[in-house]
């Protein structure tokens, strides 16, 4: 097998990549939409429900997955038949195969959970909710109106920890980044890049336009899973006003 | 078991394989960025290879050693004193009660490892002892060390005690150590104009023909802006990428080449994060990696292409390698027991 090859299971293309010398790229797609999203949600469950020896981790994203692996492990574990594999790699993607192809077939409905997240916006935690209003010819409040009425489906975390990539969000409020980033970002903050929107888990840099903030830490270090959000949830921002804002803040103490 | 930290030193962390099965949610991998020197640490103090040890970056650390201690340095080549002697690195040393432990110099390579016996004593977050520094998340209490922290072990394995068991003869010295090391795991003492061997990457494509040859061509020196989150690399040439469409975020590895607009690549290590949206112009071979850990800002060094099944092999053979060292670590321990007529049928 050489490196990089595309493959057809039923009429179904992906195409699988070395990452390194422990991981194998798939690619499921190459855009970001709700079907290779759900391509990429059921190779996971397909691959953690049924773990080939050897593996580590999957880390998803709008259209690939990362599937690390330990190789001595799967070396060890090699079957009679994948004695004659050239490499590990192709061991790896052989076994992904399988999962691949079940990942398809057993794609029918995974379950979504739907996460209400409370945001106080404008004021002192929105900034720059008055940019994002004028810039599309809207009042704040219109703004505000449609940031809180669509569902959002997560489709990834990254960039920092419990840092969800949210699509689904209204054309009629997108604006562009910050011409000059923020050192420092509250933890909470709600915020506009072009058509995405986000909620900074944690404090960092950064340069999106802040429109509000909410009193929900994403990011739980110390809970089994780590993370507010998982890929594949469906998040719902829920206006409050500062008073609510502030009894979350002492509710959570 | 104690160290007190008297000077922290530039930066120091503690470290361990890191944190796995949790970069789905966000959370960087980090651990120690000279695998091999960490785990070699580990071995020759008796440990499990991925225990919690300490990554201390150039020199300027100095520690008071509580009680008498089993350690191990490994990694940079740096001149370590103990009470003002010349500590050997790359082996197990019993460091006395009192001992004044100080970081003197660095003559190669950036970062050391110390691994204690039992490995250090501080809570395991999300599966792992280790630092994330702007996460603030594990090690010692989320951040670097600093004046005046003090630092505790776990109870050691029958290894560990075997090893020290050896060590105790000399009470008159201020450190024992055995001639026997570890030495061939360096990779420090080679750092002058280093081959990086890489594989091509998913967007090698997208390099113009031109910077395709001078990615391998030009030689590249560390950025004053490295860290442990990744490398910055400055080439006389600027690589440059054909139009394309803008690409989507995918994950990263360990030893990603990156490709920001700036034309100016940037290799991901230990701290990176879990996905990226830049062009992945090429991948480090797995076991040339540590290399990034050991260069220091102004160091200089090429790449080289190699095939990912070569690639492999060589981490394969570099992995038996280090099992060879666990088990000439324990032939070489019971044999000079052996000798000394020790561990008799209390053991």
């Amino acid at each position: 097998m050489s490196v990089g090859n595309r493959m057809k299971v039923e009429a179904y293309e992906f195409e699988l990549l070395p990452l390194g010398n422990s991981a194998v790229i798939v690619r499921l797609g190459s855009g970001i939409n709700l079907a290779t999203h759900e391509s990429v949600q059921a190779l996971i469950a397909a691959v953690e429900l049924d773990p080939f020896i050897g593996f580590v981790e999957c880390v998803p994203s709008y259209a690939a997955v990362a599937v690390h692996y330990d190789p001595m492990l799967v070396m060890r574990s090699r079957s009679r038949e994948e004695l004659g594999h050239e490499t590990i790699y192709e061991t790896v993607c052989v076994r992904l195969h399988l999962h691949v192809e079940k990942g398809q077939k057993g794609s029918a409905k995974l379950r979504s959970r739907t996460v209400e997240i409370p945001v106080c916006y404008g004021g002192d935690f929105g900034p720059d909710l008055a940019f994002v209003a004028e810039y599309n010819g809207l009042a704040e409040d219109e703004v505000t109106a449609i940031h809180a009425d669509a569902p959002y489906l997560v489709y990834m975390l990254g960039f920092a920890p419990g840092f969800p990539y949210l699509g689904g969000m209204s054309e009629r409020i997108a604006a562009p980044r910050r011409q000059s980033p923020r050192a420092s970002i509250p933890q909470g903050s709600v915020g506009i890049a072009g058509k995405q929107t986000g909620v900074y888990s944690v404090s960092t840099p950064g340069g999106w336009q802040l429109i509000g903030r909410t009193p929900i830490v994403l990011f739980r270090p110390q809970e089994m899973i780590p993370s507010l959000l998982r890929p594949g949830d469906t998040v719902r921002f829920k206006p409050i006003t500062i008073e609510e804002y502030d009894d979350y803040i002492v509710g959570e103490r | 078991m104690s160290i007190t930290v008297v000077r922290p030193g530039l930066l120091t962390t503690i470290q361990d394989h890191g944190r796995l099965g949790y970069q789905k949610y966000g959370v960087l991998q980090s651990g120690s960025m000279d695998t091999g020197a960490a785990r070699a640490a580990n071995l020759l103090v008796g440990n499990e290879e991925h225990e919690a040890l300490l990554e201390v970056t150039f020199d300027g650390a100095e520690w008071l050693i509580g009680e008498d201690m089993l350690l191990s340095v490994c990694g940079a080549a740096m001149t370590i004193t103990v009470d003002g002697e010349p500590l050997p690195l790359w082996r197990p040393v019993l460091v006395r009660a009192g001992a004044a432990f100080k970081f003197e110099a660095c003559l190669s390579g950036c970062r050391a490892y110390v691994a204690v016996a039992g490995g250090l004593d501080v809570p395991i977050v999300m599966g792992s002892r280790s630092t994330y520094l702007r996460g603030a998340v594990g090690g010692y209490e989320g951040r670097a060390l600093k004046s005046g922290d003090v630092l505790s072990a776990r109870p050691p394995q029958l290894l560990s005690k075997r090893i020290l068991s050896l060590l105790q003869g000399q009470r008159d010295k201020r450190f024992s150590a055995p001639l026997w090391h570890a030495g061939h795991f360096a990779i420090a003492s080679n750092m002058v104009d280093s081959i990086v061997r890489v594989m091509p990457g998913s967007h090698f494509g997208l390099l113009e023909i031109e910077s395709r040859k001078a990615f391998f061509h030009q030689t590249y020196s560390i950025s004053m802006q490295s860290d442990r989150m990744g490398c910055r690399l400055e080439g006389t040439e600027k690589l440059i990428l054909i139009p394309h469409n803008e690409l989507l975020s995918e994950p990263v590895a360990h030893g990603t080449v990156q490709l920001p607009a700036n034309g100016n690549p940037i290799v991901l290590l230990a701290d990176r994060q879990t996905t990226g949206g830049y062009p992945r112009i090429a991948q480090v071979a797995a076991v040339d990696i540590p290399i990034f850990a050991q260069l220091k800002p102004g160091d200089r060094f090429r790449f080289e292409a190699i095939t990912h099944k070569d690639a492999e092999q060589l981490y394969m053979n570099s992995e038996q390698d280090i099992q060879m060292l666990k088990t000439a670590i324990a032939l070489r321990v019971n044999e000079e027991a052996g000798k000394l007529g020790r561990f008799g049928k209390k053991e």
